[in-house]
């Protein structure tokens, strides 16, 4: 138990260290371009920024004649009590309130389309390499390719169009309708699921393949050994062996794939969330870069970072719980 | 040197005989070639020639933008610059990949150790966002894009090429040119990347896959260089246009399928790959027979209470 206890400490340790790595590239990204930051930036807003913005700016980036080091020191003070500094096109609101407002949306869409994508990928690669050759084998594989060689957000333009525009069979934008007021209300809960259904279905098609095959290949290896012929020689139910036997074995790289995809189901969502002005972080990003918004783009990109860096001690301690070979 | 040259002789036979590489090098060499070929035979692709937003017709075949342009010709023109940073980024990002997963394979210790950690925290750290924030701050244009590409997308190739280097590292060859005296140089550029040749290939079509993809959703973001036609800054255009409100579905489209084509056709080489690769993989007849031996739902005898 105490191997537990430390491998998932050290997992923790090496997350601390991902997070600080974000936030020192955060900080350094800005002051290796070519130029000074400031000069650079303000150049940019010509004319456009009151000069109360302007001190916001300079002291968000804590730019000042100070030395680097107590640049960096100030810096990560702040970033440490969850201050990004204040939004440029949301001035004067701080960078922190305006992303812990879509923060929520985002991971009901995208959480929701990994968990998804994950559970059925993961299913019919267990049924594909469990009857090999058959229609499941030699049909999907190919179409979910085709599907996941799309980019996210085009799909999701494309079914907005056909399903949305053309049919009428979605709602158009926004996560819920606007004449409801946010509630656990049934009809607020049902709108919901009706505006999230369609942006989370695209991210899910798109993403689908990649699981399936990667259960497939290693479920193929698996079934080869000989742990499932002793198991169907002591006339265990196929479905058992297929189950608890061969899929038990062969979806352990799937899980620990699961937080790098999340990550990347993330960036993808955010375009997807543009497309379907699906109201937050995606639509903060486009907002954040139309207005130069620099403050907003990094307040981004940290609370995003954290959240997969979270996301993936989780999955650590789930394949802690799944594979006995991590605890001892 | 004649190992890795029959060994590339044999992968491209192979190659040539499986219907899925066929398919996919057919696809992948129909656009390369009209991304060369094709920008000199189609009108200007910048140019104002129609009313905006027109339908396909006989003049302008996939119709104009709502900038008047034509559809056809930006479809064709925007495939050489795409096309161009998709395949350079996969060279890149294989080239970085190799020399530290390489190196930290099969040095081993305080190296790997190193590297290793390095290659993890980029893998963990969201792409798109990171993307994001450092495009912003470089001029626009496909530098910046291959920059951004190349720092997100090393890692996943430096760890796969850093685990099979580790399993080439003990076999019988690699110790017969260390005991003759090789250095680590010469031993890692002759013995151990000659032997994942085949890996390193399918590593670099995925890494194409990404840039494209990567490349296209930035510049859709509007972090290219708008000025330039290429297919981001199509669908960026499409959309800045009102495309999806104004019913002008031809405006990204033939786009998107092209990207979803080139896509497709890279992923096919991929897979023919991982088949002459890992034969396990192939499904193919005789392997459909060695499934019949799973015993029928319901004809299994419950043993186990029984050995209990």
């Amino acid at each position: 138990m105490g191997g537990t206890a430390r491998y998932l400490l050290g997992r923790l340790g090496f997350y601390l260290l991902a997070a600080w790595v974000a936030l020192s590239l955060n900080f350094l990204i800005p002051r290796m371009m070519p130029g000074d930051p400031a000069t650079v930036m303000f150049a940019r807003f010509q004319g456009q920024l009151s000069p109360e913005a302007m001190d916001a700016l300079r002291e968000t980036f804590g730019l000042s004649d100070a030395s680097w080091w107590s640049q960096y020191w100030t810096y990560l003070r702040h970033a440490l009590v969850g201050d990004f500094g204040t939004s440029v096109a949301y001035f004067p609101e701080p960078v922190t309130g305006v992303l812990l407002r879509g923060l929520f949306w985002t991971v009901v869409l995208a959480g929701s389309a990994v968990v998804v994508a994950f559970a059925a990928g993961t299913l019919l690669g267990t049924l594909a390499a469990w009857r090999r050759g058959g229609w499941l084998d030699s049909v999907l594989p190919p179409v979910l390719a085709l599907l996941g060689a799309f980019p996210y957000f085009w799909l999701a333009m494309l079914a907005l169009f056909v399903l949305g525009f053309g049919m009428g069979l979605f709602p158009l934008r926004h996560a819920y309708s606007d004449q409801l007021t946010p509630g656990l209300s049934p009809e607020f809960l049902a709108s919901v699921f009706r505006h999230t259904l369609l942006p989370a279905l695209t991210l899910v098609a798109v993403s689908l393949g990649g699981w399936m095959l990667a259960m497939r290949n290693t479920m193929i290896g698996v079934l080869g050994s000989d742990f499932i012929e002793y198991a169907h020689a002591r006339g265990l139910a196929p479905r058992r062996v297929m189950l608890a036997y061969a899929a038990r074995n062969a979806i352990l790289p799937n899980v620990t794939g699961f937080g790098m995809a999340l990550g990347f189901v993330l960036g993808g969502a955010l375009l997807t969330e543009i497309i379907f002005s699906y109201p937050v972080q995606g639509y903060l990003l486009i907002q954040s870069v139309r207005a130069q918004d620099y403050p907003l783009m990094q307040g981004l990109f940290l609370t995003i970072s954290l959240a997969v860096l979270a996301a993936n001690w989780f999955v650590d301690c789930a394949t802690v719980a799944l594979d006995p070979r991590t605890r001892r | 040197m004649s190992r890795g040259r029959s060994e590339g002789r044999r992968w491209l036979d192979a190659l040539l005989g499986n219907r899925k590489s066929m398919v996919g090098l057919a696809i992948v060499g129909a656009f390369v070639l009209m991304s060369l070929v094709g920008p000199s035979l189609v009108q200007d692709a910048s140019a104002f020639v129609a009313t905006p937003h027109q339908p396909p017709s006989a003049a302008h075949w996939f119709g104009t933008t709502g900038q008047g342009q034509d559809v056809f010709a930006q479809t064709v023109v925007g495939a050489r610059l795409t096309l161009a940073v998709g395949f350079t980024c996969g060279f890149l990002v294989i080239g970085i990949g190799s020399v530290i997963g390489a190196t930290a394979g099969y040095v081993g210790g305080r190296v790997d150790e190193g590297l290793s950690l390095l290659t993890n925290v980029f893998l963990v750290l969201p792409g798109l966002p990171l993307m994001v924030v450092v495009a912003a701050w470089l001029p626009a244009g496909p530098g910046t894009l291959l920059a951004v590409l190349t720092l997100t997308g090393w890692a996943w190739n430096a760890r796969v090429l850093r685990a099979q280097t580790l399993s080439l590292r003990g076999k019988d060859f690699v110790a017969a040119a260390q005991v003759s005296g090789d250095g680590p140089l010469r031993i890692v550029m002759a013995e151990i990347l000659p032997n994942m040749l085949s890996l390193m290939v399918s590593s670099f079509i995925g890494a194409t896959v990404y840039a494209i993809g990567a490349q296209v959703g930035l510049e859709f973001l509007g972090l290219g260089d708008i000025g330039a036609v290429t297919w981001g800054t199509n669908l960026y255009w499409a959309s800045n246009d009102s495309a999806l409100l104004t019913g002008a579905w031809w405006t990204f489209v033939p786009t998107g399928a092209c990207i979803a084509l080139v896509g497709f056709g890279l992923t096919l080489i991929n897979f023919a790959i991982d088949e002459i690769a890992n034969p396990a993989l192939q499904s193919e007849t005789i392997w459909r027979k060695q499934l019949s031996v799973t015993p029928p739902p319901g004809a299994a005898t419950p043993v186990e209470v029984g050995l209990a």
